[in-house]
């Protein structure tokens, strides 16, 4: 109780120190049309936005004036302008359009067509489909290498990431990893991809060289049955030391030593955790609690969680801009 | 707006982490459209020599890419020249193959030898009344998602040089299937999904193990099967009658519905799942107050008088039973256990094989990615998945998968990873499913639903088990009467 209330005081200051560390996150609630917008010094929802259908993946331009919403029954990704927080164009996607990246240079979209095995790339000045990629069978996770040339998406039923060349928009290696891969997420010096995978309960993490699976994390929480850990979102720090890893209906966030590969801690959020977003300075993640309809503030300096906010239905995505 | 304080995790923790297993080998580069059409294809855009360019509309932008990049990859004049050559002179398919993996490709590397991997489906099957036309079967219920399970694999497939097909054979309910079989075989079907009888799966069991075939049973829910009957060269997909009963059992005393009434018919199968019922309330500690039988005296189904009848016949059926929480019905013949609820002398809630009901799937189950098998299958077929079809696409999903991670298509190498504790298979049921090393019986979690939506799922919170709680639903290990052979 003392460490707690002790790290809540940490963290209070923190935020007080200046308006440089307060940043807005963004959660898209999947069941009920909505975003949440959320000032993140004071830990409280200050706007609702309606939405399209079904949103799931979100994004942000880099300059942070516009988030790129996939809403996904819609067939279409919305542009919000964070300064009116209205819908203010939409990108063509594909059908059912889950999950997307954003390339390093901000100008090209790389989006997972659940119910079609594509990737389509979107040109963001053009708004237009550069190229549609045929992957697996239910393509879900999409991650890109920091120099921008290699792009990975996971197909969730056949079970592999797909590393595709963004120059030629083909498929180059593809890398067999456990089953329903979910998420993609390259170390910042671009040499490692991490693949986790639901149902397999694993992370795999791939040499962006060989291509090859060069380690394979494994989780385990005593009380919790084996099936109920189940990885989806993936975060790695800036300095590339500490990996964060949601781990679904276990209730948990990972934290991993990407030295040693070692689970260091398991951290209690809410239920069932999905995506996973850093603030700017780092100094903060946030984690979108699913069932408990919340998200989940952790002070990455002590890997503790903080505190928890109500969002909407089903929060599923999360992004955090500069304010 | 709610902030609350979180609790610490107080539970011990202990991480592992592991070198990469034989999970991690890399699949060589493949693109989706078969090698050498592929070549031909672009050869033809590049010289302009042979035939105009196929007027294929329906291109996706996705295949022009994959042709417009393969310019770049093959020497157009060569392949071109192969394609001319095999147009003409009628090479060989193997040949041409070959001619492909070795085309000098500048990007990519070279290409796989296609993989044949023939699945047999071989089912019983004659048109079957139902009490409501909303239950008549579908004509194709199994076979659907069978073969959206192969068009599953061949997306996976075509990044492996792996091609999959199903052969699709049909006999009657009660005819000698071993003809058939023999066909199958004889078609170089190494694998066959059944959707049969018990005594028609049996009749084929021996001959099919004495040629090597492997058969996936996605139909038949026979204990016995598992049981007494169990066969070293059946997987079973299908959940068995006493996994359906006890995915119903657990939850009726999760709800502290504890005393049932069972009316059951008068066919073997009814009296089958009967027995399954009675078997887990003794399991779960319900307690079934009273039995009764319905005979099946061939009445008219679908009349007007027959409602009429109905509506005064079924409250004085059930007038006799004694006080209870729950009505049981075990009526898989379709002769009276839809005509049940709302009809019975007092107000109880129906459960068995009307009312709340035990499913290997839901045709509106829409957790866990369900969505995404729902509307591929609907956008197939142009109508709902039902168990049936759940059950022979994990079947061939799990060859597949077997295919996949063993690399190729060798019936033994691929029967071995089955069984190997490295085996699992996703389908959508929220966690990995895995075979019971000891009759080979898929573990699965059970849906219980009516007709419109999903209730609730089984194992239930709180019937523990030492190794999987999967294992709470059916015949455990330390019962079983199964010695695999």
């Amino acid at each position: 109780m003392q460490r707690r209330a002790c790290a809540l005081a940490i963290v209070a200051t923190g935020f007080m120190a200046g308006p440089a560390s307060a940043y807005m996150a963004y959660v898209s609630n999947e069941k009920d049309n909505t975003m949440s917008v959320v000032d993140t010094a004071t830990m409280q929802v200050v706007k609702t936005v309606n939405v399209g259908q079904r949103p799931r993946g979100i994004t942000i331009s880099h300059d942070g004036k516009h988030i790129y919403l996939c809403a996904s029954d819609d067939d279409s990704i919305e542009v919000i302008d964070t300064a009116t927080l209205e819908i203010v164009d939409t990108l063509p996607s594909g059908p059912d359009p889950e999950l997307f990246v954003l390339s390093p240079d901000g100008k090209t979209l790389y989006v997972a067509n659940e119910d079609d095995n594509l990737v389509t790339v979107i040109d963001i000045d053009s708004k237009k489909v550069l190229s549609e990629i045929p992957v697996g069978v239910e393509p879900e996770g999409m991650g890109v290498s920091p120099d921008g040339k290699t792009m990975v998406n996971t197909s969730e039923t056949t079970n592999m990431a797909h590393f595709i060349d963004t120059t030629t928009h083909e498929i180059t290696d593809n890398v067999l990893v456990d089953t329903r891969p979910r998420f993609v997420e390259f170390t910042p010096d671009g040499k490692q991809a991490w693949v986790s995978a639901e149902i397999g309960g694993t992370v795999s993490v791939i040499d962006n060289q060989t291509r090859e699976v060069v380690q394979k994390i494994t989780f385990e929480v005593a009380g919790l049955r084996p099936e109920s850990i189940q990885p989806v979102g993936v975060r790695i720090t800036a300095d590339g030391k500490k990996a964060y890893v949601a781990l679904g209906p276990a209730n948990r966030v990972a934290v991993i030593n990407t030295q040693t590969y070692e689970v260091e801690k398991y951290m209690l959020v809410g239920q069932r955790v999905w995506q996973l977003a850093f603030t700017p300075d780092q100094k903060t993640i946030i984690s979108t609690n699913g069932v408990s309809n919340d998200i989940t503030f952790i002070d990455v300096a002590t890997d503790e969680p903080v505190q928890s906010v109500t969002v909407g239905a089903l929060p599923w995505g999360v992004v955090v801009s500069p304010k | 707006m709610r902030k609350r304080t979180l609790l610490g995790p107080n539970t011990e923790f202990r991480s592992v982490a592991v070198p990469a297993s034989r999970h991690g080998t890399k699949a060589d580069v493949r693109s989706p459209l078969s090698g050498f059409d592929k070549i031909c294809r672009s050869a033809k855009l590049i010289t302009g020599t042979l035939t105009s360019r196929r007027s294929d509309n329906n291109r996706t932008l996705a295949q022009e890419r994959v042709i417009s990049s393969m310019t770049s990859a093959v020497p157009g004049t060569l392949a071109a020249f192969l394609c001319f050559f095999s147009l003409t002179v009628n090479v060989p398919g193997a040949l041409a193959q070959e001619a492909t993996g070795r085309q000098p490709a500048a990007t990519a590397k070279p290409e796989k030898k296609l993989t044949e991997i023939k699945i047999g489906y071989l089912r019983a099957y004659a048109p079957r009344l139902a009490l409501s036309v909303l239950d008549v079967p579908p004509r194709d219920e199994g076979v659907a998602g069978g073969n959206v399970a192969i068009a599953d694999n061949n997306t996976t497939g075509s990044f492996l040089g792996q091609k999959f097909s199903l052969d699709v054979t049909e006999v009657k309910p009660d005819d000698d299937v071993v003809p058939a079989f023999k066909e199958m075989i004889a078609k170089g079907n190494r694998y066959v999904v059944a959707d049969l009888s018990a005594r028609q799966l049996l009749s084929i069991v021996d001959l099919a193990r004495d040629n090597g075939v492997l058969i996936f049973n996605a139909g038949a829910t026979d204990d016995r099967l598992r049981e007494e009957e169990c066969r070293a060269n059946i997987f079973h997909t299908i959940p068995t009658r006493s996994m359906l009963a006890d995915g119903l059992a657990q939850y009726l005393i999760w709800k502290q519905w504890r005393r049932w009434v069972l009316i059951y018919g008068s066919h073997e199968r009814d009296q089958l799942f009967a027995e399954a019922l009675r078997r887990a309330a003794t399991r779960f500690g319900g307690e079934i107050v009273g039995e009764k039988l319905f005979e099946d005296t061939g009445t008219a189904r679908r009349t007007d008088s027959g409602v009429v009848q109905i509506q005064r016949q079924m409250p004085v059926f059930t007038q006799d039973l004694p006080e209870h929480d729950v009505l049981l019905v075990a009526d898989e013949s379709e002769v009276f256990g839809t005509y049940v609820p709302f009809r019975t002398w007092i107000p109880r809630p129906v459960a068995g094989t009307a009312g709340l009901t035990p499913l290997a799937w839901h045709p509106a189950s829409e957790q866990w990615g369900g969505t995404q098998i729902q509307n591929r299958f609907a956008k197939a077929n142009g109508r709902r998945m039902v168990s049936k079809d759940m059950a022979a696409w994990t079947a061939v999903r799990i060859l597949g998968e077997a295919a996949t991670r063993t690399q190729g298509a060798d019936p033994r190498k691929m029967a071995d990873f089955i069984r190997s504790d490295d085996f699992s298979i996703a389908a959508f049921k929220g966690q990995k499913l895995t075979f019971r090393k000891w009759n080979q019986q898929l573990r699965q979690p059970i849906f219980l639903g009516d007709t419109r939506s999903v209730v609730s799922t089984s194992p239930q919170e709180g019937f523990l088990h030492q190794l999987s709680e999967l294992d709470t639903l059916g015949v455990d290990e330390p019962e079983t009467k199964c010695v695999l052979k």
